[in-house]
């Protein structure tokens, strides 16, 4: 039971930095959101993509337009990739699973965008830790997800691993792509947020809302040291 | 309170009668002649495993239809019952064998199912206690519970084919056929008997585990600070 | 994308993992082996017995191998928490089970096929004339195996002592398969062989029965 009464509403294009200290919430709230978990009790829409009446005490019908799953990327605390399979074989594997048209350049251009083509044949359990991280991201984003989730994905990045991931996550701002990244501590990503969001014992503390200023919000993370 | 008391009283009493019944009532068998009065207690206690398996298999499904914490109450409550309920049939089952018919054990339908099922719900109730996540355990549980009484049928199936194959001689009653009315009689009163002992036990463990559940729910209150949820021990209500 | 192209796809990926490593089906058939050698020092059989109990110790031995293959199906994915991945993907439930299904029937299908011979050899049984009739029977009882297993892998994976617990709860579901294996094998291996029928169609009740209840289940199967 890590949330209580949780109410969110977030806009296409909105960057939310979801706020909290370690069992605030904030990683089941990013799963519910990446439709992993069930609520036990409320549900989760995407307006405009899909409505999609999820949890056990609906009692009207479930309306689903399409699915949802394809506009959802999820970057988590592993990084959801084989081990055993090369770069470029885990990218293959979920380029089929989603049935993607043009797998091949996608992959190409993943693999250019994260700097591991040279790399891409090499298996993901020789990578140090960023660059698996960079491949997490690529997996993520290689389907073309509207909605991008991240659960502390700076943890454990070097000075060029950060920088990459705040030159990608300002592309995917100003692509419209929604964000909800999820941290504890200051990292410089958070200056492309556009809404800050704090969870507190499962319950939503502060928000800056829609056309609000998260800076204050953020001003009040402590730097990671 | 004074309800419970008398009703517990009452099944208790139905119990003494069904064993007074069983053994001073019922006629002596003519060729097992004392060892065969465990025979009602031995076939009661199967319609009861029998009878509480069915109950877990039906809260299984509306645990999983409907995600209310009573039918996990229930299916685990059920389960028990029965675990113990078979354990006494298998019990029953030996002592009579081996007077009656000179061997402790053998492979037929109904023993082969039974002893299988004890297994499989054993198995279900360590399950339960290996899983850790609430939610997670009752439904887990509650799938694997389905695939358990799933199996009966086919263990009851696939032994009468092997036994086309292999006859033995039937013991333990065979199909119950021609039995003497008052035998008949006394048996239903100890079914009967062994039924409401079930559900009084049934009922126990149910309330024991909705206790548990809503201890559970006030510590996670108490603990993240929120007002106190409503509580049904309170108002007694199931 | 229709459940079976995604099963497919998974299949793909499951066999690709597995010849990277070999280590599950190595392990296996080592394993497997050991059981059917272990049975001969045990038993050391005359002809006419080896026929009686060669049948119940080969799936016997079938059935040790597979409860420890089986576990890594759902285990594997918890290194990186891939199974996330795969549930994140536009694909259903029962496509990801059903992909591990077959590639834990290819699994064990190989390894039977690689004991089976051993086993003939150890036991002095012929396999002249019924290797095919033999195969049926391998697979429709490999299959119900499987089917089962990997239910039971995907429940066990989060539970404590999962190692134990898998065979715990495959084990006794398992028992009227085997008497039907074995009696159908046994039929196979007798002085007149024959495809037992019954047997047959018991085995094929049972994966239909527990295949069924997984394309129903699933979905609960995999949810948080």
């Amino acid at each position: 039971m890590a949330l209580r009464g949780v109410s969110l509403q977030i806009a296409p294009g909105e960057f939310v930095a979801l706020l909290g200290a370690n069992g605030a919430g904030k990683t089941t709230l990013l799963r519910i959101a990446a439709l992993l978990m069930t609520p036990t009790s409320g549900y989760v829409v995407f307006p405009g993509l899909a409505q999609v009446s999820d949890g056990p005490g609906r009692n009207d019908t479930e309306v689903v337009y399409g699915n949802p799953k394809p506009s959802i990327g999820m970057v988590g605390h592993s990084t959801l990739l084989y081990d055993e399979l090369s770069a470029a074989e885990n990218l293959e594997f979920f380029a089929r699973l989603y049935d993607l048209a043009d797998a091949r350049a996608r992959i190409a251009h993943a693999l250019d965008a994260c700097g591991l083509a040279t790399r891409s044949g090499s298996l993901v359990r020789t990578f140090s830790r960023g660059m698996r991280q960079r491949l997490a991201i690529a997996r993520a984003l290689l389907h073309g997800p509207r909605m991008l989730l991240l659960d502390e994905p700076a943890a454990g990045l070097d000075r060029q691993g950060l920088d990459w991931l705040g030159a990608t996550l300002a592309r995917l701002r100003d692509a419209g792509v929604t964000v909800i990244m999820s941290t504890h501590a200051r990292n410089e990503s958070l200056d492309l947020a556009t809404r800050a969001v704090s969870l507190a014992g499962g319950r939503v503390e502060r928000d800056s809302g829609r056309g609000g200023d998260p800076r204050p919000l953020l001003a009040a993370l402590r730097s990671e040291d | 309170m004074k309800a419970r008391f008398g009703i517990t009283a009452l099944v208790a009493a139905l119990l003494f009668f069904a064993g007074y019944a069983a053994l001073f009532i019922a006629p002596e068998e003519s060729t097992m002649h004392e060892i065969q009065r465990v025979f009602y207690f031995h076939v009661a206690l199967w319609s009861a495993m029998y009878t509480a398996l069915t109950i877990a298999f039906v809260a299984n499904i509306a645990w999983l239809a409907t995600r209310q914490p009573r039918w996990d109450w229930l299916g685990v409550s059920a389960v028990e019952v029965g675990v113990v309920s078979c354990t006494g049939g298998l019990i029953t089952g030996v002592l009579w064998g081996k007077p009656a018919w000179g061997i402790w054990w053998t492979w037929d339908a109904r023993l082969t199912t039974a002893f299988l099922l004890w297994l499989l719900y054993i198995a279900y109730l360590l399950l339960r206690g290996l899983l850790e996540d609430p939610q997670r355990r009752a439904t887990l549980s509650a799938v694997f519970g389905i695939f358990a009484f799933l199996d009966a049928p086919l263990v009851y199936a696939s032994n009468r084919l092997w036994r086309t194959q292999h006859p033995a001689p039937v013991v333990f009653g065979g199909d119950n056929s021609g039995l003497d009315p008052v035998m008949g009689k006394v048996l239903m009163v100890c079914i009967f008997a062994l039924l409401t002992v079930m559900i009084l036990l049934l009922v126990d463990r149910y309330r024991l585990e909705r206790m548990r559940h809503e201890v559970d729910e006030l510590r996670l209150a108490v603990e993240s600070g929120a007002a106190r949820p409503n509580s049904a021990v309170t108002k007694g209500a199931i | 994308m229709t459940t079976a192209r995604a099963a497919a796809i998974l299949l793909a990926k499951e066999l690709r993992l597995e010849f990277r490593t070999r280590e599950l089906l190595t392990a296996t058939v080592v394993f497997a082996v050991v059981v059917v050698v272990l049975f001969s020092f045990a038993f050391d059989p005359t002809a006419a017995e080896s026929r009686r109990y060669g049948p119940g110790l080969l799936w016997i031995a079938f059935l040790f191998a597979g409860s420890l293959m089986l576990h890594p199906s759902f285990g594997r994915e918890q290194a990186n928490q891939t199974l996330d991945a795969l549930r994140m993907a536009p694909i259903s439930p029962f496509a990801i089970v059903l992909g591990k299904m077959l590639a834990n029937l290819l699994f064990l299908s190989v390894a039977e096929a690689i004991l089976v011979p051993v086993f003939a050899v150890l036991y002095n049984i012929s396999l002249a004339g019924i290797v095919g009739r033999l195969a049926i029977v391998l697979v429709l009882g490999t299959l119900g195996v499987v089917v089962t297993g990997t239910v039971f892998s995907a429940i066990s994976a989060h539970a404590r002592m999962r190692e134990l617990l898998l065979p715990l709860l495959l084990l006794p579901i398992l028992a009227p398969l085997l008497i039907a294996a074995v009696e159908a094998t046994a039929s196979l291996f007798s002085e007149r062989p024959a495809l037992d029928r019954a047997w047959l169609a018991f085995l094929g009740g049972f994966d239909i029965v527990f295949l069924t209840a997984s394309w129903l289940l699933s979905d609960f199967l995999l949810e948080e």
